[in-house]
């Protein structure tokens, strides 16, 4: 492929006689061009299209008037604890029946529960409680919601409820025995 | 007979003109490559499939993975507005040559009290090594008071420009309560929208909203 050197090599004419070569100024440009579309190539692969978006959130106004009723059938809770970990129950927390109720899973598989949830349930009564522990981080927070979005969940049926002390003792109960710090 | 000569003719391309080109091309991806300016702050946010660019210019609630709030004032024909006020109800008694050289930093991330000693500073502290706003504990949330500002300066008409700009923005390892605290200060001035920055990321193959969009 390279370019042989044309120039023809002259018979030496003698002992010590010296007769400067003739070289082609060209020079042979294929490595360079191959040089360049390889950075080419590492540029664009290595540029990450990175943008930042940005996600609506819409917050409930405070107000006790406006409080919803939600359908203990429709109701599931997801409560979010810390490591990631998350909880679910249906419904109210029966006291009597908490072992059976208080179910524990993680972000993988919350996706098919939330689905199932909302196949199963009229729409009208469909209601998602997110609760969010104070252990656990912004990224749960953020992944809930979209969880949500992802499960195409209707907005005004999701919402955010501060948890209760007894939801926090079950948590930690959970948490204690499974040894998740 | 004579012989026909088949002249030789060289399989050489030149190759200057490819290698033009093939500079030319790279000029072009690295000068037209936009630089992700340096992070003073570094912050992970969190993916989400939204698919809404971000605005630039923003008015942006930082919280770091340690739990620290900041404020970045990203619109320069409010910032000053912002600052007076919040000099003005909190009683900072900081001077015009004050608010100004508080007007060029970019994060604001010091208890209320601390500011008026910072601005006298020589070196100033490094945004990194700021305590941030407090806003860890309920009774001492200056987010609050920050907020007020902030929205008294768009007050009326401009208040459908302040829901476009205003953006939270958090690590993935902030706790829970600094984004709850920060949520209650935006409630308490009756700002009920806004949005979070996150990564985009496409929406998974197989999901409801997948097959939805699909059908």
């Amino acid at each position: 492929m390279a370019e042989m050197n044309t120039a023809p090599e002259k018979a030496k004419k003698g002992p010590g006689v010296k007769k400067g070569k003739k070289l082609s100024t060209k020079v042979d440009l294929t490595p360079m061009v191959d040089l360049g579309f390889l950075l080419i190539t590492f540029f664009v692969f290595t540029t990450t299209m990175s943008q930042s978006t940005a996600m609506n959130m819409n917050e409930p106004k405070d107000d006790k008037n406006a409080e919803m009723k939600v359908k203990e059938s429709g109701a599931m809770t997801i409560l979010l604890g810390k490591q990631d970990q998350v909880y679910y129950y249906y419904g109210n927390l029966d006291s009597t029946r908490l072992n059976e109720q208080f179910q524990h899973t993680n972000f993988k598989d919350i996706r098919d529960l939330i689905v199932k949830k909302k196949k199963e349930t009229n729409i009208d009564d469909l209601m998602y409680i997110i609760k969010s522990s104070d252990e656990s981080t912004f990224r749960n927070a953020i992944n809930i919601l979209d969880e949500m979005s992802i499960s195409a969940v209707p907005p005004g049926h999701y919402a955010e409820v501060p948890m209760s002390k007894l939801e926090q003792t079950l948590i930690h109960d959970y948490e204690t025995a499974n040894d998740i710090k | 007979m004579p012989r026909v000569k088949i002249p030789r003719k060289s399989t050489h391309v030149d190759m200057t003109a490819m290698c033009d080109v093939a500079f030319l091309l790279l000029t072009f991806f690295i000068l037209a490559t936009k630089q992700k300016p340096p992070e003073v702050l570094s912050v992970n946010p969190p993916n989400s499939i939204s698919a809404k660019v971000a605005p630039e210019k923003a008015i942006l609630i930082t919280m770091t993975a340690d739990g620290r709030a900041f404020l970045t004032l990203g619109d320069d024909t409010k910032k000053m507005d912002i600052l007076e006020n919040i000099n003005q109800t909190r009683g900072l008694n900081l001077t015009a040559k004050d608010l100004q050289k508080w007007n060029k930093q970019e994060f604001i991330g010091l208890p209320l009290n601390q500011i008026k000693g910072y601005l006298e500073m020589e070196h100033p502290i490094e945004p990194a090594k700021m305590p941030g706003i407090p806003v860890k504990d309920s009774t001492n949330n200056e987010m609050i008071d920050w907020i007020r500002s902030i929205s008294n300066a768009y007050a009326g008409t401009d208040q459908n420009k302040l829901q476009q700009i205003l953006l939270v923005k958090g690590d993935n390892e902030a706790l829970y309560p600094v984004f709850r605290n920060i949520k209650e200060a935006l409630k308490k001035n009756e700002i009920y929208k806004f949005r979070v920055v996150t990564n985009g990321q496409p929406v998974p193959v197989g999901s409801e909203l997948y097959n939805e969009s699909r059908s």
